[in-house]
């Protein structure tokens, strides 16, 4: 591969685009409502009006919208339908010469879609993810062609000077991180993609993996050429089957291509990657022990330092990223860090993908840059509920994140911003809830969750949650009093403090933060003491802020 | 051989480059109270009684895996940490089924012991009761799992001293426990030596030589650690 072949390959690619595409969205969530039929009809109409010369019919990845999901859009023209159903195939094929058809139509103007500001996305919904020459024919791979014309450590300053920041959730700046693997001296090392997306509604890795999976290997190839690294891991969780199909066969292509494996783009640069599937553990999203899973053995967070950056897989010096910080690394090399850095607020740059869900009304994916406010993303590209009910609050980041109230919905969306109001960017999900939702119910399901997920290495997580879901139970049971609530809010403190790693530190957070904004529900489920106690003393606050 | 000079509760103390804080605070007589650390074995960091508050860090730092360096400032008793440490040992107790009264390494027990010395005298939140099994198939030792803290010292002692991997956990969250080889009962196992280094490992009674008495409960752990010395300096007479 060199750059002209990667040139002609692109145009090839254009000139064999037919005049009229129509385009069907084949990644998990229309899937599951049938998109796979969907398409198989509307090639059938294509191919029995006799339009095969003129018009094709063909699978993207996630346009967003999941709950329009099975999303199909024609071009030229840009219409958009919703919930369809292969029935709809002939009508839908016919609008492309004036027919008309009774599929629900979706307005492409509409702020879900004409706010979003996409950099990741930016390809999504447009290309077919299973083809490579799709993706080139958008550019693909030009950013690891620039990356190659330059040094590694001007790359490395390139994306520190982009402020990209670690999108798992943490924040920590990415040209750092890359800086401290490429510092290391020469030898061994590796590259991983972390793409172990577990937090309970949160789904935007699963669809950058499934609708852009060449993007994600190029920002691995970019980055391992940046760190010296020449081998690469991307880490998905078994229960993302399409995106493992699509990433295995988007590294076959890749090697087959010539812009992975030896000699990438005629230099002496060489990266193989290989995927490595979880077994269903939460924890291993934690990155020691996503490393202890890849190399086949219980994964079990260990203590840090020293950082895999240092000392990872197999003790050698390891980057590891999320999926969606190596999908924005392309469009850094194709575009300049100055072009990244002048997007979003003063220390968070670029883009974030936010998965809705929850009372919402538009569920599904949206691209924003840094600094828009909860409220934009909630009220103007979610709809708001989909009952038209008050929102009551918003809870980000998962179970390691916190509930946000409705009245500090004008926050805008940065690492700093969302940490102060006692929540966390996290990976992106987002979960609306509305009048209806109980916090110490949301509260006890998130505890549920981390006391189930803990690994049980160490005690504070392993028994901890478990009594911390069960002081959350009675309370939910009304049976608790206040000597309970002060004992849950010391737990809280206690595993925030002493647990081993992120999944324990962060535990409470979902207790702590409903405890600040809706402390009078939990007051309200209290039951009066049934005798007096002394009055307690310990060395732990019981206030929550 | 670099030494470097840190201040653990407001005592002067020297250690080697490299050592932990725990090592240092030990060798200066300062005592920081432990369960799953091991003389001999690497460290799991699992028990989480060794924390420290250490100046300038933001966490509470787990001793015997924190590097000493010059000018450390450790803090090893403050109030908050001693209300934490009880707390852990509250959250073992309820986890597992530790009736001292029956059990046979009542007092020679690191648990038992530990609560008497940090004033755990009772515990405030709801006993597990979980259901788990004893397995007495070996035929010189055995495994009560009721009384197992998950400190993993077995684990370790068996791979890192004796090299032959018997035990290991399975399972998640509190639903984790010690397993031989796959899973077999522990009389099956085909890797086990019947060394019964585990069995000095072990801080509780949950591993113990079935037939003894209470009173010859005692177990020897210094000879683990003395055992890896020997062997990494070739060192075998004192």
């Amino acid at each position: 591969m060199n750059h002209d072949e990667l040139e002609r390959i692109a145009g090839a690619e254009r000139t064999a685009a037919k005049p009229a595409e129509i385009r069907c969205c084949t990644s998990s969530g229309c899937r599951a409502s049938g998109s796979a039929d969907v398409l198989k009809q509307l090639k059938a109409a294509v191919q029995a009006k006799g339009l095969s010369d003129r018009v094709a019919a063909v699978g993207v990845g996630c346009p967003g919208l999941c709950s329009a999901g099975p999303v199909v859009s024609t071009h030229p023209g840009g219409a958009v339908f919703g919930k369809v159903t292969s029935g709809h195939a002939d009508g839908i094929v016919s609008t492309l010469s004036g027919g008309s058809t009774d599929a629900v139509r979706i307005d492409p103007n509409q702020p879900f879609f004409a706010k979003q500001f996409r950099i990741v996305r930016a390809t999504v919904g447009q290309i077919d993810p299973e083809r490579i020459e799709s993706y080139i024919a958008a550019d693909g791979y030009a950013g690891l062609y620039q990356a190659l014309q330059q040094r590694p450590d001007e790359i490395v300053a390139n994306v520190t000077a982009s402020g990209l920041r670690g999108r798992g959730g943490a924040g920590y700046p990415t040209g750092l991180k890359w800086a401290t693997v490429a510092k290391m001296p020469p030898g061994q090392k590796y590259v991983i993609c972390n793409g172990d997306e577990g937090d309970p509604g949160a789904f935007m890795d699963r669809s950058v993996m499934e609708d852009a999976p060449h993007q994600v290997l190029e920002g691995m190839a970019i980055a391992a050429y940046a760190v010296g690294a020449n081998q690469g891991y991307v880490y998905v969780r078994a229960e993302y089957p399409l995106a493992i199909e699509r990433l295995q066969a988007a590294i076959h292509q890749a090697t087959k291509a010539g812009v992975l494996g030896g000699n990438i783009f005629q230099t002496p640069f060489e990266f193989k990657v290989e995927i490595r599937i979880g077994a269903g553990a939460f924890v291993c999203g934690e990155e020691t022990a996503l490393i202890a899973s890849v190399q086949g053995l219980r994964g079990t967070p260990r203590p840090r330092p020293p950082y895999p950056a240092e000392s990872g897989l197999w003790d050698r010096p390891t980057l590891i990223n999320n999926v969606e910080t190596f999908a924005t690394i392309p469009a850094i090399l194709r575009n300049g860090a100055n072009w990244f850095a002048g997007i979003g607020t003063a220390t968070s740059k670029g883009t974030k993908i936010f998965s809705l869900t929850g009372k919402v009304k538009n569920a599904g994916l949206v691209e924003v840059p840094m600094g828009t406010t909860l409220r934009e993303v909630v009220e103007q590209l979610g709809g708001g509920t989909a009952d038209g009910r008050a929102v009551k609050a918003v809870q980000t980041g998962g179970p390691s994140g916190g509930c946000i109230p409705a009245d500090l919905l004008d926050t805008p969306i940065d690492y700093e911003s969302l940490g102060r109001i006692g929540s966390i960017m996290g990976s992106g999900g987002m979960i609306v809830m509305d009048d209806t939702d109980r916090m110490p119910e949301v509260a006890r399901f998130f505890m549920e969750f981390c006391a189930d997920e803990s690994c049980g290495k160490c005690v504070p997580c392993r028994v901890g949650t478990v009594q911390l879901h069960g002081l959350l139970t009675k309370l939910v049971e009304k049976r608790a009093t206040r000597h309970d609530l002060d004992l849950l809010i010391e737990l809280c403190h206690f595993v925030k403090d002493t647990s081993l790693c992120g999944l324990g530190q962060s535990a409470p957070n979902p207790v702590l933060s409903t405890l600040r904004y809706f402390a009078g529900e939990y007051e309200a489920l209290l039951q009066p003491e049934e005798f007096a106690r002394p009055p307690r003393r310990s060395a732990i606050p019981l206030t929550v802020l | 051989m670099a030494v470097v000079t840190l201040t653990i509760d407001d005592k002067p103390v020297s250690a080697r480059a490299g050592d932990s804080v725990l090592a240092a605070a030990r060798e200066a007589g300062i005592r920081i109270p432990t369960l799953c650390h091991l003389d001999g074995v690497s460290e799991a960091a699992a028990c989480r009684l060794c924390l420290v508050q250490v100046e300038g860090r933001g966490r509470l730092q787990a001793a015997c895996v924190t590097e000493t360096a010059e000018g450390m400032i450790v803090r090893t008793q403050t109030d908050t940490l001693r209300e934490y440490r009880r707390m852990i040992l509250e959250l073992l107790f309820t986890e597992g089924n530790h009736v001292c009264a029956v059990c046979v390494a009542n007092g020679n027990c690191e648990l038992q012991s530990l609560a008497a010395e940090l004033g755990m005298d009772h515990v405030r939140y709801p006993y597990l009761n979980p259901a788990r099994p004893v397995d007495v198939t070996h035929k010189q030792y055995a495994i009560d799992h009721n009384r197992c803290i998950l400190c993993t010292r077995c684990v370790r002692t068996c791979d890192e001293i004796e090299g032959a991997h018997t035990w290991d956990v399975a399972g998640r969250g509190t639903l984790s426990h010690i397993v031989a080889d796959m899973g077999q009962p522990w009389g099956e196992s085909v890797t086990c030596t019947s060394c019964g280094k585990c069995v000095q490992a072990c801080p509780t009674g949950a591993l113990f030589r079935q037939g003894s008495t209470v009173a010859e409960m005692t177990k020897d752990r210094e000879k683990l650690g003395d055992l890896v010395t020997a062997r990494r300096d070739k060192k075998w007479t004192v």
